[in-house]
């Protein structure tokens, strides 16, 4: 079996006195769509920061595609690496947010073209037009010029979700990307985020949407104060669920 | 009894027309403002004293014309010191490194502190302190050595004075900008791999200026009238041309109002700028860019014209 894409093991986060993560182990393998589900301040969103690096882990390994996040590992020890390799790391890996995060003093196509042009140092003029095919493909071809404040929460997490994949990332990180959302908006943020994982993006996904997990995730996984409890296929999962926390998650939400 | 149509002829609702609340109040208070307004401007213009032609003799004057060049010159430096200082130390502030920050506090602290006129005469008879200027590695050797009296002239000791208590204001108004931008901004910038100095400087400080802008057209504007304090270190700014003259004439109020008009008509041309400023970095942050008043004329014209041609 190939390197998965993501891979933890035994991954613990404290903010504080209070640990947030008690040992995450999960693999996620290329081109496979996981949604983490479970409470609110069960963890799923400070893993998901984990991964990136956003937030640094306390202890136990978290690699993408086969590299520690955030350090070096030379003979036994482990080395801290320096922030230019660290933002490198980063620019791989798409992260969507439930607020959107778009840059308001940026039109939505200098939103998308803002990291290529001054991170990979694209040409401009490429940037722009591959800018514009990205935003055509979340279906907001006509909205380039408008700012992120001219939009709706749907149309914005669209330009998001454009922002993210101009940095062509090998693994997307999806927080929640429609729970801010208007019910009537949220089909059109899911049905881009369809679209993506048919064409076999790699994609996390935190949601409290059943139907897309049940419809599009390869596995799910439910996390509670800060541990998996159990993951498995969607079918298994939200049909039969094995434990008693998930049956009682899932019996609010569905 | 029949009530009011609610729509014309034509089916379209009928414009309200209905008999308005009286307001009295209003009235009083206009005519008491118009009667003061009155009485003031009898007063400027019938009260012999003014000498308004020895006003308008002395209002483009060589000496004031000078000073007044030399009052926005020191404006300009000390505010744009002031302003590189202060993104410096508001950067600084933040940073997670305890000496940096520290540092960074000792400095706000120490020139928010003292006064600004004692920080002048400081730098002023900084000579007292340092006879001799010698820059260098600290504890090592020095490369330029300089006689204080030399270097420091009243202009240079004015320029610190404002320059580095300006930087100490604007810190706080820095900092308070960045930390007005909420978290998320440099979230998505670092992972869209930004580095922390790279989004700050493209993410964050762009959309702290909308907080930014206001305070420092502010500054700038209470900067142009603090400056007038360098005329006690002998820089011949406006105020210091003023006072030359009315030292030989006696013309005092006369000459202080010369200078007084030049001083309103700078910080008029600053609130122009400002607003512009502001208007630029505003962008994005309203759903419709306001209009500037010279577009607001030219549609209030149009709509005019339109609604007579219908």
């Amino acid at each position: 079996m190939s390197e998965p894409m993501v891979k933890a093991e035994a991954v613990h986060k404290r903010f504080g006195r209070h640990e947030v993560l008690r040992g995450i182990d999960l693999a996620v393998a290329a081109g496979e769509v996981l949604c983490l589900l479970g409470p609110s301040g069960s963890g799923k969103s400070t893993f998901l920061r984990c991964i990136n690096h956003l937030e640094k882990i306390n202890s136990g390994r978290l690699s993408v595609d086969g590299e520690l996040v955030g350090y070096r590992q030379v003979g036994g020890k482990l080395h801290e690496l320096r922030e230019s390799e660290v933002a490198r790391k980063r620019a791989e890996i798409g992260m969507v947010f439930q607020h959107f995060n778009l840059f308001g003093h940026m039109t939505a196509l200098d939103n998308v073209t803002c990291a290529p042009i001054n991170v990979r140092g694209v040409p401009r003029a490429r940037a722009r037009e591959r800018g514009r095919e990205l935003l055509e493909r979340v279906g907001l071809e006509d909205k380039l010029d408008a700012y992120p404040a001219q939009l709706s929460g749907g149309q914005q997490q669209r330009v998001a979700i454009a922002r993210a994949l101009a940095m062509e990332p090998k693994l997307m990180l999806f927080d929640e990307p429609t729970s801010a959302l208007d019910p009537e908006l949220v089909g059109e943020v899911l049905d881009a985020m369809r679209k993506l994982a048919a064409e076999g993006m790699t994609m996390i996904v935190v949601t409290h949407e059943m139907g897309f997990a049940r419809e599009v995730a390869d596995t799910v996984v439910f996390m509670d104060d800060g541990v998996v409890v159990e993951s498995g296929r969607p079918g298994e999962v939200l049909a039969n669920p094995r434990h008693e926390r998930t049956r009682a998650f899932l019996s609010k939400v569905l | 009894m029949s009530s009011p149509e609610v729509t014309d002829t034509a089916g379209r609702p009928d414009e309200i027309r209905a008999v308005p609340v009286r307001r009295p109040g209003r009235w009083i208070a206009a005519a008491v403002v118009v009667l003061v307004a009155a009485a003031i401007g009898r007063s400027v213009a019938t009260n012999t004293r003014f000498e308004w032609d020895v006003v308008g003799s002395y209002l483009f004057d060589e000496r004031i014309l000078e000073g007044l060049r030399v009052t926005v010159e020191l404006t300009v430096i000390a505010m744009a010191i002031g302003i590189v200082l202060g993104v410096l130390m508001a950067v600084m502030r933040l940073s997670p490194n305890p000496l940096v920050s520290g540092a960074s506090w000792l400095y706000i602290w120490f020139f928010r502190g003292t006064p600004v006129l004692v920080q002048l005469l400081f730098w002023y008879n900084i000579a007292a302190l340092y006879p001799k200027i010698n820059l260098g590695i600290p504890f090592g050797p020095s490369f330029i050595h300089a006689d204080a009296n030399t270097v420091i002239t009243p202009f240079t000791a004015a320029i610190l004075g404002l320059g580095l208590n300006e930087g100490a204001y604007m810190a706080e108004i820095v900092r308070a900008g960045i930390i007005s931008v909420e978290e998320g901004q440099s979230d998505a910038a670092q992972s869209l791999g930004m580095t922390r100095l790279q989004a700050m400087r493209r993410i964050v400080l762009p959309q702290a200026m909308r907080v930014i802008i206001p305070p420092t057209g502010n500054e700038t504007i209470s900067m142009l009238k603090t400056s007038s304090l360098v005329s006690v270190i002998a820089v011949a700014d406006l105020l210091y041309g003023a006072q030359i003259i009315y030292s030989v004439n006696f013309k005092t109020i006369q000459l202080l109002i010369v200078a007084s008009l030049w001083y309103l008509a700078l910080t008029s041309i600053l609130y122009v700028g400002q607003y512009y400023l502001e208007r630029y970095y505003g962008r994005g942050a309203v759903r419709e860019e306001p209009l500037t008043p010279l577009q607001r004329i030219r549609l209030g014209l149009f709509a005019r014209h339109e609604e007579g041609g219908r």
